[in-house]
């Protein structure tokens, strides 16, 4: 793994471990609560804190996992070279449109 | 009563699909090293079985095999710590190297990573007039002292798990040699070998697994010396110094 993307990792990490936490924390609230989906829609519509924390979380996951599944596949299948990297940026896009609609789509609905 | 001898299985040919397991029986002896057992069967028993060895004290690091699945010096392992109630021995080359034939294996590619991990002190254009002065006490100092007596046996190497996974990783002992450079003041080379060891095949693809502290015989501690070198890689790509 080259020192940029070991930066990019760790940093994302550090990210993670705090949304990743703050992210069950909010699973674990709104089922005690008791919430429907249109009680948590409701609180998701309009926003901007809930689309910044969930906005941060997708790029922050969408770096970080393509890069250890890089290394994953690099070292357990011999997968290497630029039609790895670029499946895994692929991959890097795929989570970022799926998880950015998916935290819009919350906002907007 | 005289103990059973014993049994004792050695990969033999050139690896690959070739290669064969042969049985000897061995008399126990007193004290008996590993590395006696082999020098016994290849002059008692047979005289193509090919291994290397040099200083038979633990010197020269020249007769690392991998013994019951470890990697270790057969001239400072006691046949009486690993043969077990058994009496059984298996031994093989080491891991991650090109075997030559049988017990001995191609080390060029351990030395060239040795090279590509920029593993030699560089004096750069001018040295200075004067002589450093280095003090023992100094963090830098200690750091170095942690890791110079590594004698390039290759036990670390074999043992290292990532280099099986991708045979470009610089691997153990090389890592452990720039960690030792990159804490020498008078050293000129410092940007460039940071450079060597940063990349795609360098210290951040270590996955602290420690294999190689664990097994290393001179008991050091390359997996801390390539923590060492992350530090460094890391402060240097966010544009610190030191």
């Amino acid at each position: 793994m080259s020192g940029a993307l070991f930066l990019a990792q760790r940093a994302t990490a550090v990210l993670l471990a705090w949304a990743v936490a703050a992210h069950l924390a909010l699973i674990i609230h709104a089922e005690r609560a008791g919430l429907t989906a249109g009680a948590i829609l409701a609180r998701t519509q309009h926003n901007g804190a809930f689309l910044a924390f969930y906005g941060l979380f997708v790029v922050a996951a969408a770096i970080h996992a393509p890069i250890g599944l890089r290394n994953v596949l690099a070292e357990w299948t011999g997968w290497r070279g630029r039609s790895l990297d670029a499946a895994m940026a692929g991959f890097a896009l795929a989570l970022l449109w799926l998880g950015l609609r998916a935290a819009y789509a919350m906002f907007a609905a | 009563m005289e103990a059973a001898p014993l049994d004792v299985s050695i990969r033999r040919g050139t690896g690959g699909r070739e290669a064969r397991y042969d049985a000897f029986r061995v008399p126990r002896r007193e004290n008996q090293t590993v590395l006696d057992v082999v020098t016994e069967i290849q002059r008692e028993q047979d005289e193509t079985l090919s291994y290397r060895f040099a200083c038979r004290v633990g010197m020269c690091g020249s007769c690392a095999m991998t013994v019951n699945g470890r990697p270790r010096w057969t001239c400072r392992t006691r046949v009486a710590e690993v043969a077990g109630r058994q009496g059984r021995l298996r031994l093989e080359p080491l891991r991650n190297l090109p075997v030559i034939k049988d017990l001995a294996v191609d080390m060029a590619p351990f030395f060239e990573k040795w090279r590509a991990a920029k593993g030699f002190f560089e004096p750069g254009e001018a040295p200075p007039d004067d002589f450093l002065a280095v003090a023992p006490a100094s963090p830098s100092r200690q750091a170095a002292d942690e890791g110079i007596e590594c004698i390039n046996c290759g036990v670390c190497y074999a043992a290292c798990e990532v280099v099986g996974w991708n045979p470009d990783y610089l691997g153990p002992a090389a890592l452990n040699r720039a960690w030792t450079l990159a804490n020498d003041v008078r050293d000129q080379g410092q940007e460039a070998r940071l450079a060597a060891v940063s990349g795609a095949a360098g210290c951040q693809s270590c996955h602290t697994h420690m294999a190689c502290t664990e097994l290393c015989p001179k008991a050091l501690q390359p997996t801390y010396a390539i923590a060492g070198l992350k530090r460094l890689a890391l402060r240097r790509a966010l544009g610190r110094k030191g």
